[in-house]
């Protein structure tokens, strides 16, 4: 693979998707010999034989069309001209590409093209990137015969609503490859054409501008447009990419491979790139095009102090901010010991920053007192199928859903959280594949274009445990589990015990239908179609770990997947949907207070030792603080500096007052960062942050996919954040020499079993491995337990429905449940700063029709949301979407305050945060709450950044 | 009870809770040693005093396994 690519794609495109058969066939194509599976197009075997047949309305990233007339060819003993495109490959054919006849059709064909087309060329967009203008240069057209006035389709008003990209219907040649990527790729078929004949055209909704119809923005039209039609606004802006680095989204944890395309070190473009193994040359508009943060104005990019977080930031040398934080550190730790500071990692960052991160609190803090935000989303995952299988990780790469025959999604919502995966899973279900949803909300997946759940399963929030027992109640008590499986595969003893368990009465639908609130006969249906498979695939998100039983039900999904066979093959497994881009990595780098890289427990003498011994500093064997601890040993005067690196812990944690109470009592925060986020407002150093455009390092996806990540722009702040961290742990007396981040890696790999043969040559090498990748699995593990759980036998543990204490009651009788939307992500620190909030730009409350009626609330009203940890306010939007007693959030606004009214409430075994079940009242309001005005003065204060001459002096 | 205490009982016994339908022997042994390799030290030492004080609001299965850590800890 190379790492700088020529940026001109046609080059690559072969006309038509790949096939896959078994069976091959042997032609002849300008009397070259060519042999390829069954099912090829002419036009494929043409290109792999290396001869471009012309075409336009052939990509292959589309099925072929037929459409455009230029890929004619011509073939021994048959007549006519058949398109390549559409004509398959058959053994002993001879086929013509070029000749006389063949030419003269072609320039007759683009003499037609040009001849409705405008003749800007040299001002378009599009100039030196256009597959017409290359066609018109490749079939040697010279002329237009028929003039240009005639009717045509010129001058008409471009389309300029969407954001990042121009609809230009002049430039269009109807070639429909937009309308079938919205179709093929997307899935959202939001483009058609309309009308027929000389009147056809490419339109958005029922004839709407782009932003008004049901796009979403994902670029893939942009993407297969081979003329100025579609076009970014930043390349109609600046010209055309003269390079281009590969590199990884750093958004959402599918992890897209991107080409980021620069003129200088300007980035002009975010194509996705089509051999990236996560998304096959798909992308959304986060990745695609939300990406202009990094060089927004609030862009902090010196660093910053101040004794207090009442006096304004003073900015400084990286040398006196980093000797700031570590004497601030030392006396913390000479007054108030050892382990009264503690730092957080990001899953924002790198492998490499995380590892660093980590072992400089371990190695230079001399604890353990290190979490990440895996802690308040994916934590329970880590812990659940450990237990159960042995490896904290999924179980199967993206490319496994192809072979699904059954979905079952669990608390997530792919088409928001997860759109280029959801796109994959969209596909399979138009193929056939079938769906069960378990979900409070009628999240899109449930009815989109073509897609239909079999089974939504509209639980209440809190009760995930007693529907998955009540499934597997279901299977094992209507004898549909696969026994050969659970006798080769599972802990006999276990097995009994929990199967004496789960075919309590208790745990049959029937009786769980009073807790759930959903119908029996559709949990008893769903079962037996989760059973049947014969591939049954379980992807599932926050919505399962974010409980009190979090880490329970990610047991009982494990426990089903066991029941019926479901692992270990592709098209099955348990599939972890990440929140975040290297959530995946931030835990597999030891991130965790008990753990080192690699998953193991700082009490084991021997893996101690061997971290000991490379880092050559005596380690602590105690656990330390998880990030709720770290604020309530703040609160209790114990813990009292942090390091907290790419984390925006004040806004995205639970019971925003706790946390606020806990760092203001703090006496050194620092922060590293892009911007001066929430949790900078109670810091006293600011060191900036680089964004993933400005430096080397590795992430790791939500199918343990690590892909690498290139630096295409120096690091605005000058220094990348590996190089920050290195130096305050240099400060603070432990010593870093790292030249490059992949010396970092090769650390990893030289300490973590799993990683053994990862480097970064290698990755330059294959592109992206998932791991364990070592000597016994060289390549990767797409799939993994093929043979055996990596523990051996699996565990079942028994999973007990147990309900959460946060009840409600007639003072708070709904309940709240929290999440994402599609152009927003998590805290919005970024993508706020960008175009994306045309879509999003404030937090809603969705609330149902008879909720709302029944407090005399409209559309659109002002709403006060009460808790019993606080109170705020937003917006309510009145949505069939939500089910009775339910309402919903996003959290994507500071001011909008979500975390406000969340409760401390968290998961039994890994302390992740109840989001998902917050017991509160609505009603109308016409004032902003009181944190709400209280937050408001104290941000102002807070950001101020004092004049540089004055602090000097 | 000591308000800061509230939160931390409530932690065992959501432990505890996990392991209940086990025998008695061992949901003590699972929850104690789920507290052993995920408390930090001062939140041992948090609940040995609150032991030293009755330990209210424990239940009998996280207050066994509670003992048995914190003792251990003592003695070590």
């Amino acid at each position: 693979m190379t790492v700088h690519t020529d940026i001109d794609r046609t080059m690559t495109d072969r006309g038509t998707p790949e096939r896959t058969s078994t069976q091959t066939v042997t032609l002849e194509i300008d009397g070259i010999e060519v042999t390829v599976p069954a099912g090829t197009s002419l036009m494929r075997a043409a290109s792999l034989a290396g001869i471009q047949v012309p075409k336009l309305c052939a990509t292959d990233s589309l099925e072929a069309f037929g459409s455009c007339r230029l890929c004619l060819v011509e073939i021994d003993g048959r007549r006519g001209t058949p398109a390549s495109c559409t004509t398959l490959a058959e053994n002993g054919l001879k086929v013509w590409t070029q000749n006389d006849r063949l030419a003269k059709l072609r320039r007759g064909v683009m003499e037609l093209y040009i001849s409705d087309h405008p003749l800007d060329c040299l001002t378009c967009a599009a100039n030196g990137d256009c597959e017409l203008q290359d066609m018109a240069g490749a079939v040697g057209l010279r002329e237009v015969r028929y003039g240009y006035d005639g009717a045509n389709h010129l001058g008409q008003a471009k389309d300029e609503s969407n954001p990042y990209f121009t609809f230009d219907p002049s430039k269009c040649i109807v070639c429909s490859r937009c309308v079938r990527a919205c179709e093929e790729v997307q899935g959202t078929f939001a483009l058609t054409i309309d009308e027929r004949g000389f009147a056809s055209h490419v339109s958005a909704g029922m004839n709407q501008d782009f932003l008004d119809s049901e796009c979403v923005s994902c670029g893939a039209c942009v993407q297969a447009c081979p003329t100025a039609t579609l076009m970014e606004k930043s390349v109609i802006k600046h010209g055309t990419p003269e390079r281009s680095v590969i590199t990884t989204c750093a958004y959402c944890g599918v992890g897209c491979s991107f080409e980021a395309e620069l003129q200088g070190n300007r980035v002009v473009r975010m194509t996705p790139y089509k051999d990236g193994k996560a998304n096959h040359g798909h992308s959304c508009v986060k990745g695609r095009f939300a990406w202009g943060y990094a060089s927004h104005k609030e862009r902090i990019t010196k660093p910053m102090i101040r004794k207090s977080i009442t006096e304004p930031w003073n900015e400084v040398s990286w040398d006196e901010a980093i000797n700031y934080a570590a004497s601030e550190f030392k006396r913390i730790q000479q007054k108030y010991g050892r382990g009264s500071i503690g730092g957080i990692t990001s899953s924002r960052c790198t492998n490499e920053e995380t590892y660093l991160v980590q072992k400089m609190i371990r190695a230079a803090f001399h604890n353990n007192n290190v979490d990440t935000c895996a802690r308040v989303c994916h934590s329970p995952t880590g812990y659940g199928l450990a237990t159960a299988f042995g490896t904290s990780a999924g179980t199967q790469d993206f490319d496994s859903v192809t072979d699904a025959d059954v979905m079952l999604v669990c608390g997530a919502n792919p088409t928001d959280a997860h759109p280029v995966f959801a796109s994959r899973m969209k596909k399979r279900l138009r193929e056939g594949a079938k769906l069960i949803v378990i979900d409070p909300r009628r999240i899109d997946l449930v009815r989109t274009p073509h897609v239909e759940a079999q089974y939504h399963l509209p639980l209440k929030p809190g009760t995930n445990v007693a529907m998955i027992n009540a499934l597997a109640h279901t299977i094992l008590t209507e004898n549909l589990q696969n026994q050969k499986f659970i006798d080769e595969r599972v802990d006999t003893d276990d097995f009994r015990t929990w199967a004496d368990f789960i075919r309590r009465p208790v745990n049959s639908p029937e009786a769980m239908e009073k807790i759930t609130g959903v119908p029996a006969a559709d949990v008893r249906a769903a079962a037996r179609l989760f059973a049947k498979g014969p591939n049954s695939a379980i992807y599932y998100g926050l919505g399962v770990t974010e409980h009190s039983q979090g880490s329970t039900m990610v047991m009982g999904i494990a426990n089903l997947a066991m029941l019926c066979g479901m692992l270990g093959r592709r098209g099955v497994g348990v599939n972890p949907l990440r929140g975040q881009n290297n959530v995946q990595g931030a835990c597999d780098m030891g991130s965790f207070p008990h753990e080192y890289a690699g998953y193991r427990h700082v009490s084991d003498d021997s893996t101690r030792l061997l971290f000991e011994n490379d880092w050559g500093v005596k380690l602590d064997p105690e656990p330390g603080l998880r990030i709720p601890n770290m604020f309530d040993s703040a609160i209790d005067k114990t813990f009292m500096g942090i390091y907290v690196q790419g984390e925006d812990i004040a806004q995205s944690d639970p019971n925003t007052k706790h946390v606020q109470a806990a760092l203001s009592s703090m006496e050194c925060v620092v922060v590293q960062d892009l911007f001066l986020n929430e949790t900078a407002l109670y810091a006293h150093v600011f060191l900036p942050g680089s964004s993933f455009l400005e430096k080397d390092g590795t992430f790791t996806n939500a199918e343990r996919r690590i892909n690498r990540v290139r630096k295409a722009v120096p690091p605005a702040p000058g220094l990348a954040d590996w190089e920050v961290t290195m130096k305050l742990s240099e400060a603070l007396g432990y010593k870093m020499n790292y030249t490059h981040p992949s010396e970092i890696m090769d650390e990893i790999a030289r300490l973590t079993l799993g990683f053994r043969n990862v480097s970064y040559d290698f990755l330059d090498k294959v592109g992206s491995v998932q791991w364990p990748c070592n000597d016994t699995v060289p390549d990767g593990s797409p799939i993994m337990h093929i043979n055996g759980f990596a523990r051996g036998k699996g565990k079942m543990e028994l999973t007990e429905y147990v309900p959460t204490e946060e009840r409600t009651t007639h003072r708070f009788p709904l309940i709240l449940t929290t999440g994402r939307i599609l152009s927003q992500y998590n805290v919005g620190a970024q993508t706020r700063r960008t175009d994306n909030s045309i879509w999003h730009q404030q937090d809603v409350l969705e609330i149902h029709p008879h909720d709302a009626e029944f407090r005399g609330i409209r559309n659109g009203d002002h709403v006060a949301v009460i808790s019993r940890a606080g109170e705020t306010s937003m917006t309510a939007i009145v949505s069939e979407r939500m089910q009775p007693g339910v309402v919903y959030t996003t959290f994507h606004f500071p001011e909008s305050g979500a975390n406000v009214v969340t409760t401390e409430n968290s998961d039994w075994a890994t302390g992740c945060p109840e989001y998902k079940v917050t017991a509160v009242e609505i009603r109308p309001t016409n004032r902003s709450s009181e944190w709400q005005e209280e937050y408001s003065d104290f941000k102002e204060k807070a950001l101020r950044i004092g004049d540089p001459k004055v602090a000097a002096e | 009870m000591h308000d800061g205490n509230t939160h931390l009982v409530k932690m065992a016994n959501d432990i505890s809770n996990f392991f209940r339908l086990r025998p008695e022997e061992q949901a003590v042994a699972g929850t104690a040693n789920h507290i052993k390799r995920f408390w930090d030290p001062r939140m041992r030492a948090k609940m040995t005093e609150h032991l030293a004080h009755g330990g209210e609001g424990l239940n009998p299965i996280a207050l066994k396994a509670c003992q048995q850590v914190c003792k251990a800890a003592a003695s070590a």
